[in-house]
Formats: structure tokens, C-alpha cells, sequence
């Protein structure tokens, strides 16, 4: 589904991203963890064409995203509050993203109602803009509007910072749930070391900008990842 | 501590992406700037030539100061409009050991600074150099110059404290402009002769200098106001305590006649209702459309045919210039999503075209009263709104691709007057001079006839050609797409 290859990304002499070959098949749900700087907000920004490669190209479902935009129509993301229009309510937004998804009302509200839950009665038929809520009710928000249009490719970065614990909890079960679902392919990046092998099938460490570790998730890999990098702290303490 | 602020103005503003960018913009504020110098400079040296030779048996030093009410009157309007009260970014500023008091003085202390406070000076002190070579006596003259400098600082802070208490309404400019209104209409219907308590006020100054107390007690009340609003904004909570609106929404399924672009151009639409910047770009379309009543009513003008285009275009073109000129800076807060979303480029940039060209049409339609001064008025503002239908429209989109400054609608820290000054002006000029420019050539050798004809053809051509330069106009955007997003999620 979506190949890297040779992708490194170079801000005036300092690498900051460099993958040589990464695939993510179809319907996997992917976890990206590291250190801060380590590359994961590059890595999806590139994969959203949002920079531009200094070597290399990602190909999703065969397009070459910096090449052709066809790969917007199946792809959704939410990277952070800048993804939000801060002058809209929840609703407005919903519907907006869901005009440019090809949904109507119908489809949008169906969607949503779905997630009533998940917003705690915080998001919908409140008569705020989105620009008056809360840092973790935007999310929720963005989290939600990131999943209209059946998108088959779903990128989150850091999608538990700023969720209160229920939320974290109903957020794991939401994508669990989509990873269930045929032909989801879900990329998420964390800090949160628990959640992420909680949720995602197969976790990459980045490390500097480079893949260092490629894991299977099974029971022992929350355990492997600890040692990964609490072991990289006492090396640096060594250092 | 100053040392330290100056530092991070320095910081702020040379590294900027906006200033690294546009280098071109800042070259024509210094020549504009150089231009209005030398302007005040002439005017300082000239003007007891120009008295004397106008009133050659009155006191020019009297005429002068009958004049003073209309240079304060017009100074404060001129800073009302370009003159915005320093920004400094003080969240970070506040947990830190300074004192409030301390970062409220440095701003209005900045504000004493601005270019706007020195250009008189280019006049004064030349025509009282002028003055006292005449054989007026310095002790009288000095004393005059030190107050009107003082004036001008007082008009300074009173221009912030005007800002501050108006821009919480949705018509910043109408209580100045009421105000101003006033004491114009009671200088000319001969109430209260402004011009003389004005002009009696500085001549008493110079008669009797120990009165200069009144003006500088003056410039202390204003200094004292504006810090007392300057310091209560300071407090952190609020600028974090958010007003929370109660969203009043209007239907818009009108738009949906326009078919894929009704998506876009619901957005815009709230787009411009719901954030106080651009919805002073739609109460500036009252003032647009009245900027004819200055010239029309006046005979002097009404024979100067080729000046219609110009007032045609602004008239017509007011509200075009104005949003268009932030096209696509408007959506620069979440640039990066749209970029990822599905949406064609060309969609997103037909949605601003067709809002631009109805802002004309309904402005053309508004001004069409405008033919009680003359037929010739009315055609010249149709060349005008075809004109700028065709050429104009084009023009700001494909601008909008060097765009790079982001504006941060949300408004809500402390001192965030943020955007709208002298710049936004000077981008607008050419819009008018040229075609006035070509408009004029024609009307001087062919007749007006021509002008016209000539003006609607370069609209038409533009219409005609719609289609050809929206897809290069796009192509410029799709070009430059890494570098709008790179620049709008940085934050100065």
C-alpha cells in the first residue's frame, strides 16, 4: 500500500529523515515511535506532500504523492490544531470535510453519531467555534473529521497527547475497531509506548531520522521497547 | 531590560520569512517614505512664500496656525487608517521576572518612535527656522514649535486610545469618523469656528510660553490612559479567558447555484462574517462607496475626467483590493490541512474570484446614484468595475501567490492589532494608477470615448481569457506550494 523508498529530507546540511526502504501493506495498523526530532512528524508530513523530499519518494496505492495529488481522495490525516478552522463549530467543519470527501449531511451525521461517546457530549449542538474549545476537545474533533469519507489510509500524529485518560481509553477501542475493518491502513505516531503496542500491529523506532528497530507487536514487545529506550538514555548518559 | 527588547524586535523582525521575502515591499516604503519627506520638507520651507503671495496683507504666522485644525484633524485620520499600535508577543514575557509596567512603557515608548511622529517634524522645524528669519522673535516662535511637537505625540496616544476603546465595536471607524465629522461640520456651517480656537489656542503658546504646561499636561493624561488600558490587558487571563460566541448561523445554501465551489465559498463567506479582521473589510465598503462624494460634489473635479477610472476602480474595487490583496494568507491558519484534503486548486481559487467579482457588481450597482453628477461618471465606473472584473480580479489572485505573511485570525493575545497598515494601502495604488494612467493617455489623445473603450476592452480581454490565466494563475500556486506552507505555520 504505501512504499518508501530512498527517502531522506535534509534541512541545510542536517538530515533529518532517512529511510532507505519502509512498505506498509495494506490494512496494517502502524506505529511510529521515537524521540523527539526523531523523524515521525517529518516522515507523515512528507507522506502528505507537505514537504518536499530531498531524495526519494513515497508511493501510496501506486501514486507518487509529490507527483500526483490522486492519492488525496483516499487518504485523511489529522497532524495537529492547524487542521482545525477555528471560525467553524464541529459541525460546520464535519460538514465542510465532507464536502470535499463527496459526503452529504446524511452521510457526515451518520458517521459522527457514531462517536457520540467519544465526545462526551462536549462537540455536538454546543454552538461553539472550534477556536473556543478545549486543546483535547479539538482534538476529538479532528480525530472525528479525520475518519469521514471512508478514507483508506488514516495518518494521526500523536493522536493520545492531550486526551484525558476515558478519552485515550475510548480513542484505543475507535481505532482498534477501524483496524478491524478491511483495507484500513491506520499510521500513528506516539510517545505513549503502552498505547502504541496496545493498538498498532507492527511498530518502527525511529531513531535520529533513521529505522533502528522493526517490531512485530506480541506481548513482549512493550517490554523490548523499554529496554530500547531506557537503554538509549543510559547510552547517552555514557556519552 | 530595554536592551533586551530592543534585541528581540531586532530578532523578530529581520528574521521573519516576511521581511526575507519580500525585500521589494520594504524598498517601496523607503521610497515612499523619502517621498513624503521631502514633500514635508518643501512644505516647511515653502509654505511662508506660498502665505505671503496667497494673504499678502494678513500675518502668515496667523493664517498658519488658523490652518493647524485641519492638519490635526487630517493627521488624525491618516494614523487611524496606517498607524497601528506596536505588536509585541508578551505571553512568553509575562511568567518571566518583568515588570508589567516595564513592557507596557517599552511599547508606547516604541510608538513615540514611529515614522508617523517624525515626518512633521520635516515641516515644523523648517517653517519656524523660516519663521524667526523673517524677523518673528524666537522666543515666541520656539515655544509654538515645542507644542505643536508635543501635539503631534498627543495625537499619537490619543490615535491608540481611539483604537483601543473602537475596535471592540464592529464599526472601529465610525466614531472617529462621526467625531471628526462633527467638528468639521461646526468649523463649516460656522457654529464654532474650529479653526480659530485652534489657531488662538497656539498663538496664545507663543504669546505667553508658560502655557505650554497645558499640552504636555495633556500629553501625560494621554501617556497615563493608554497605559492604564495598555496594563490591563497585560493580565494573562485575559488574553487565555476566550470569549465564547454563541454561533449565529445564517443559511448559505444560496451559494449552492455555484456548484462545486459552494463548499469554498460557504467557508468565505463565514469566513468573513465571523473574524473581526476581514469583517472590517466589509464596513470599509461603505467607505468605499462614498470616497466618490469627496471629489463629485466639487466642480473643480467633475471637470477632471480622467481622474474617474481611478475613484471608478476604487469605488467599485474597494472590497476586491481589500480581501483580495490576503488571498490566500485568509486561510493560512490551516493551509496545511487543505493542502492534504481533496480539494483542485482551481475550485479553491474560482471560489475567491466569483466573491471578488460580486463584491464588484454589487458595488457598480450601489454607485450607480453616482450618475446625478453626470453621465459621464456613471460610464466611466462600469469601464472601471469591468476593468476591474477582468484585469484587477486576475491581478490579486496571482499576487496572492507571493503571499507569505500568515494572519492569525483568532486575534485573541493581548496587543495583537496585528496586519492592516500602510503596506495594505501602497499594494492597492498601482490597481488605480494604471489604469487611470492608460485611461488619461487615451482621453488626451483620442477623447474620452476612447479612454473608455479602450479600459472595457482590457476587461473583456481579461473575462475572455478567464479560463487560460486561472490555470497558469493556479500553476503558480501549485509551484510555489511547499514554500506558502513552510511560511504560514511560522508565526511572524
Amino acid at each position: 500500500m504505501i512504499h518508501t523508498k530512498d527517502l531522506s529530507k535534509t534541512y541545510n546540511g542536517t538530515t533529518v529523515l532517512n529511510i532507505e526502504e519502509l512498505n506498509i501493506p495494506k490494512g496494517q495498523s502502524f506505529g511510529l515511535v521515537g524521540n523527539n526530532g526523531a523523524g515521525k512528524t517529518t516522515y507523515f508530513s512528507l507522506l502528505l506532500d507537505l514537504i518536499k523530499p530531498t531524495t526519494g519518494s513515497i508511493t501510496s496505492n501506486d501514486v507518487v504523492v509529490d507527483k500526483s495529488e490522486d492519492w488525496k481522495p483516499f487518504t485523511s490525516a489529522f497532524i495537529d490544531e492547524t487542521f482545525l478552522i477555528g471560525y467553524l463549530t464541529p459541525e460546520e467543519y464535519f460538514y465542510f470535510i465532507g464536502d470535499l470527501r463527496g459526503q452529504n449531511r446524511a452521510d457526515v451525521d451518520a458517521l459522527t453519531s457514531q462517536f457520540e461517546d467519544f465526545f462526551n457530549g462536549e462537540i455536538l449542538g454546543k454552538k461553539k467555534y472550534l477556536r473556543d474549545l478545549s486543546k483535547g476537545n479539538q482534538k476529538k474533533a479532528g480525530i472525528v473529521a479525520a475518519l469521514i469519507g471512508n478514507p483508506e489510509v488514516i495518518i494521526l500524529d500523536e493522536p493520545f497527547a492531550n486526551l484525558d485518560p476515558t478519552t485515550q481509553i475510548r480513542l484505543k477501542q475507535i481505532l482498534k475497531d477501524l483496524a478491524k475493518k478491511q483495507g484500513v491502513t491506520i499510521l500513528v505516531s506516539s510517545h505513549d509506548l503502552m498505547h502504541v503496542t496496545d493498538v498498532c500491529e507492527r511498530i518502527v523506532v525511529l531513531e535520529k531520522g533513521n529505522i533502528v528497530k522493526d517490531l512485530e507487536t506480541n506481548p513482549t514487545t512493550l517490554k523490548e521497547l523499554e529496554a530500547h529506550f531506557s537503554g538509549s538514555m543510559a547510552a547517552q548518559e555514557e556519552e | 531590560m530595554i536592551k533586551h527588547f530592543l534585541n528581540l524586535e531586532w530578532k523578530q523582525y529581520f528574521r521573519s520569512s516576511y521581511w526575507q521575502k519580500s525585500l521589494g515591499l520594504n524598498v517601496l516604503l523607503v521610497f515612499f517614505a523619502l517621498w513624503f519627506i521631502v514633500m514635508f520638507l518643501s512644505l516647511g520651507f515653502g509654505l511662508l512664500f506660498v502665505l505671503k503671495k496667497t494673504y499678502p496683507d494678513q500675518d502668515p504666522f496667523v493664517i498658519a496656525n488658523g490652518l493647524l485644525f485641519y492638519w490635526l484633524m487630517v493627521d488624525l485620520m491618516m494614523r487611524f487608517f496606517l498607524q497601528k499600535l506596536p505588536v509585541m508577543s508578551v505571553k512568553p514575557l509575562l511568567t518571566l521576572p518583568i515588570k508589567r509596567s516595564t513592557i507596557v512603557h517599552f511599547v508606547l515608548g516604541k510608538s513615540a518612535l514611529s515614522f508617523f511622529n517624525f515626518l512633521p517634524l520635516f515641516a515644523i522645524i523648517p517653517f519656524s527656522i523660516m519663521l524667526i528669519k523673517e524677523g518673528y522673535e524666537a522666543s515666541q516662535i520656539l515655544p509654538w514649535m515645542f507644542a505643536l511637537i508635543i501635539v503631534v505625540l498627543i495625537i499619537n496616544f490619543l490615535n491608540f486610545i481611539i483604537e483601543a476603546l473602537s475596535s471592540k465595536t464592529d464599526l472601529p471607524f465610525l466614531p472617529l469618523l462621526a467625531t471628526v465629522g462633527v467638528l468639521y461640520g461646526l468649523e463649516y456651517f460656522n457654529i464654532v469656528s474650529m479653526t480659530s480656537l485652534v489657531g488662538n489656542a497656539f498663538m496664545g503658546i507663543s504669546n505667553n510660553p508658560a502655557l505650554i504646561l497645558i499640552p504636555i499636561a495633556l500629553l501625560a493624561i494621554a501617556y497615563a490612559f493608554n497605559f492604564k488600558i495598555l496594563r490591563e490587558k497585560l493580565f494573562l487571563d485575559s488574553g487565555l479567558k476566550s470569549k465564547v460566541t454563541e454561533v449565529k448561523a445564517a443559511d448559505l445554501s444560496w451559494t449552492n447555484r455555484f456548484g462545486d465551489i459552494a463548499p469554498f465559498m460557504q467557508l468565505d463567506l463565514k469566513l468573513i462574517w465571523r473574524n473581526k479582521r476581514t469583517k472590517s473589510s466589509v464596513f470599509i465598503m461603505v467607505i468605499g462607496l462614498v470616497y466618490g462624494l469627496f471629489f463629485y460634489p466639487q466642480p473643480i473635479y467633475r471637470d477632471m475626467v480622467w481622474l474617474f477610472p481611478f475613484i471608478g476602480i476604487f469605488v467599485t474595487g474597494i472590497f476586491l483590493i481589500n480581501f483580495g490583496q490576503f488571498i490566500p494568507a485568509w486561510d493560512s491558519g490551516y493551509y496545511k490541512m487543505l493542502m492534504s484534503q481533496n480539494i483542485k486548486y482551481e475550485q479553491y481559487l474560482r471560489s475567491k474570484f466569483v466573491l471578488m467579482i460580486l463584491s464588484v457588481v454589487i458595488m457598480f450597482v450601489l454607485s450607480i446614484p453616482y450618475v446625478y453628477f453626470g453621465w459621464k461618471i456613471l460610464i466611466a465606473h462600469f469601464a472601471a468595475a469591468i476593468y476591474n472584473i477582468g484585469v484587477n480580479s486576475h491581478i490579486m489572485l496571482y499576487g496572492g501567490s507571493f503571499n507569505r505573511k500568515k494572519i492569525d485570525l483568532n486575534q485573541r493575545a493581548a496587543f495583537n492589532y496585528q496586519g492592516t497598515g500602510a503596506v495594505q494601502w501602497i499594494i492597492g495604488l498601482p490597481l488605480m494608477i494604471l489604469p487611470m494612467g492608460i485611461f488619461a493617455l487615451m482621453n488626451w489623445l483620442v477623447g474620452f470615448e476612447a479612454g473608455i473603450a479602450l479600459l472595457i476592452l482590457l476587461g473583456v480581454a481579461g473575462i475572455v481569457f478567464h479560463k487560460k490565466l486561472m490555470k497558469s494563475i493556479t500553476q503558480r500556486y501549485l509551484d510555489s506550494k511547499y514554500k506558502m506552507i513552510d511560511a504560514f505555520s511560522q508565526d511572524n
